[in-house]
């Protein structure tokens, strides 16, 4: 079969939920990311930092989730999951960074608020980004994010084969 | 947002600095979801952190600030169940160690603050407050501040409340203020269906893996599932009410469903009937191939997977009074069959305070525990939580179980074999 080779799409941008900048390794989650699933073991053991404890979830499974930009389409799973993003926002093992694709799911963005109202967290939240992102990140790859929530991905190779 | 101008005293600080501050926090929350407004809540609460965690910092500060500022509820709340019962899921001493000194070590501060901002009473500590033995039941249109994702789609999708699938917290700050920003599944427009789910099964499906199947499927977009009626009738009964739950239960644990439409079978759905679909609705067709799929899509997460289980939890959620009678019946038949008096494997069956007390008025009470099961009120989920009691080979017949541990999970048939020691 012929290689199609594509050029990667680097520039998006979505709604600003909770503003930041920086520049951060990104893992990426194709599928809705379970919040309870997914921190609460490190959250138990008082870990120093998150590894995705989500067996439903390969993208995250076994990822080092902290101080990282976290790409996902939104959250799923239980209710508690807003306190859960709290937890780690206080515990300082969060994700620098959740950029959604979708629009924020009602769970995480009352862990966002809870985090920025109750505990002064810095968590940047941008949301409405577009499925695209979610095609062109790969996890590892590093991503620069500015205040206005524009997001620039900066692979490794600019090129995709399909 | 609008706000009124009562509202907008509680936001600028006139009734204090944490009822600004939780006032601020429903109003941001319903700002990014497009609310123009806030609305009264109707009925008595329901919250998901039920558990004293020492590492749920911000919890407790939260609530000692809460009480600090003399602020409660405006109705009476439940609250999901306790995390431990060392009486009836015996524990050895370095569970009872971990549990009690450092997992739940804060559990009976909690419950206290709990008590002080309007824990109706001490038999509230259920995930299935809705049913009519507990009686934290809402009536069609009533808007609610629960947490608790099976509650919320039960209430949602059963009863035709009006409930956002909260997180813990908003659960408190909306019951406190007595008002929820209106959007989403409060609104006409976001109860609506993007998603058609036709059932096309030779059989009625298990609930637990047709909750499954629709979580992972439609995230958390709102499903009209039509043919299972022809399984489950027209009518709300006791057993169907019961399948709704756990099937209400596998969808938003698996997915993110909150509110989900039964064609002539959920009070909205009977009302609306297809109006309740979006005209560019998806359909996913599920058949008995499909269900065969996501049940065999579970990975086993045991660290011998050839493990023989020690311990198997039926009643995430809890469960229903007809669903006791039905699992004692059942089990005592597989017995006989198995030529056994006495369950092989630890089996813990969890229900509500006031469904236990229904039930042990029974003549299957008395069966069940000369079979050798226990009756406990916990969330095994809590209890799962342990590394050391929730690393060991736990069955359940509990998606929602399965997701957030390492527990295996089996269809009721099977369940009902391994543990009676006969050939699943």
């Amino acid at each position: 079969m012929k290689e199609v080779v594509k050029k990667i799409k680097t520039n998006f941008k979505g709604r600003v939920i909770n503003e930041g900048e920086g520049e951060f390794e990104c893992v990426v989650s194709r599928q809705g990311v379970n919040t309870l699933a997914t921190f609460q073991k490190s959250a138990l053991k008082n870990a120093k930092k998150v590894i995705g404890s989500d067996q439903n979830n390969p993208d995250v499974f076994g990822k080092n989730l902290t101080g990282v930009a976290l790409i996902l389409p939104q959250t799923i799973g239980s209710t508690t999951g807003g306190l859960v993003i709290q937890t780690i926002c206080q515990m300082g093992i969060a994700p620098a960074a959740m950029l959604f694709s979708e629009e924020i799911d009602s769970l995480a963005a009352s862990g966002v608020l809870l985090a920025k109202i109750w505990e002064n967290s810095k968590l940047i939240a941008i949301d409405k980004i577009g499925k695209e992102i979610l095609e062109n990140a790969k996890t590892g790859d590093r991503v620069k994010i500015s205040k206005d929530g524009k997001i620039t991905l900066l692979p490794k190779n600019l090129e995709a084969k399909e | 947002m609008k706000l009124t101008a009562e509202e907008k005293k509680i936001l600028n600080g006139e009734e204090g600095e944490t009822k600004a501050k939780i006032m601020r926090t429903l109003v941001e929350f319903g700002e990014l979801f497009g609310a123009k407004r806030l609305v009264k809540v109707t009925h008595d609460g329901h919250l998901v952190t039920s558990f004293g965690i020492g590492l749920l910092k911000p919890v407790f500060r939260t609530m000692d600030e809460i009480i600090k500022a003399g602020l409660k509820t405006e109705y009476p709340f439940t609250v999901d169940p306790r995390p431990i019962d060392y009486k009836n899921v015996k524990c050895g001493l370095l569970d009872k160690l971990i549990f009690s000194k450092i997992m739940y070590s804060k559990q009976k501060l909690y419950e206290e603050q709990l008590k002080k901002i309007g824990l109706r009473d001490e038999k509230s500590f259920t995930c299935t407050n809705y049913l009519p033995e507990v009686g934290n039941t809402p009536k069609y249109g009533d808007v609610l501040s629960w947490a608790e994702s099976s509650a919320v789609v039960f209430a949602n999708s059963v009863l035709g409340a009006r409930c956002n699938r909260n997180s813990g917290m908003i659960d408190i700050f909306g019951a406190i203020i007595g008002k929820v920003p209106e959007f989403g599944l409060l609104t006409d427009e976001g109860r609506k269906a993007s998603f058609v789910i036709e059932i096309k099964t030779s059989k009625l499906p298990e609930a637990q893996i047709l909750g499954s199947a629709i979580g992972l499927k439609v995230m958390e977009a709102v499903p009209y599932i039509k043919g299972l009626d022809k399984f489950l009738g027209k009518k709300l009964n006791d057993d169907v009410i019961a399948y709704l739950k756990d099937m209400g239960a596998a969808s938003a644990s698996n997915g993110a469903v909150g509110l989900y439409h039964v064609e002539n079978l959920t009070p909205e759905a009977k009302k609306l009937k297809k109006d309740l679909i979006l005209e560019n609705a998806q359909t996913y067709v599920i058949d008995d191939a499909e269900l065969e799929r996501v049940y065999k899509s579970y990975p086993v997460m045991w660290k011998n997977k050839e493990a023989k289980p020690s311990l198997c939890f039926i009643g995430c959620p809890h469960l229903t009074y007809s669903q006791l009678i039905s699992w004692t019946n059942k089990l005592s038949n597989a017995l006989v069959e198995a030529g056994r008096k006495k369950v092989k494997i630890r089996t813990i069956m969890t229900t509500s305070p006031n469904v236990e007390e229904k039930f042990k008025q029974a003549d299957e009470y008395k069966k069940l525990m000369k079979m050798g099961v226990k009756i406990s009120n916990i969330c095994p989920l809590m209890y799962t939580n342990n590394p050391i009691a929730g690393g060991k080979p736990i069955i359940t017949n509990s998606n929602k179980l399965r997701t957030y541990s390492k527990s295996r999970y089996f269809k009721d048939d099977e369940i009902v074999k391994i543990i009676a020691g006969g050939n699943a």
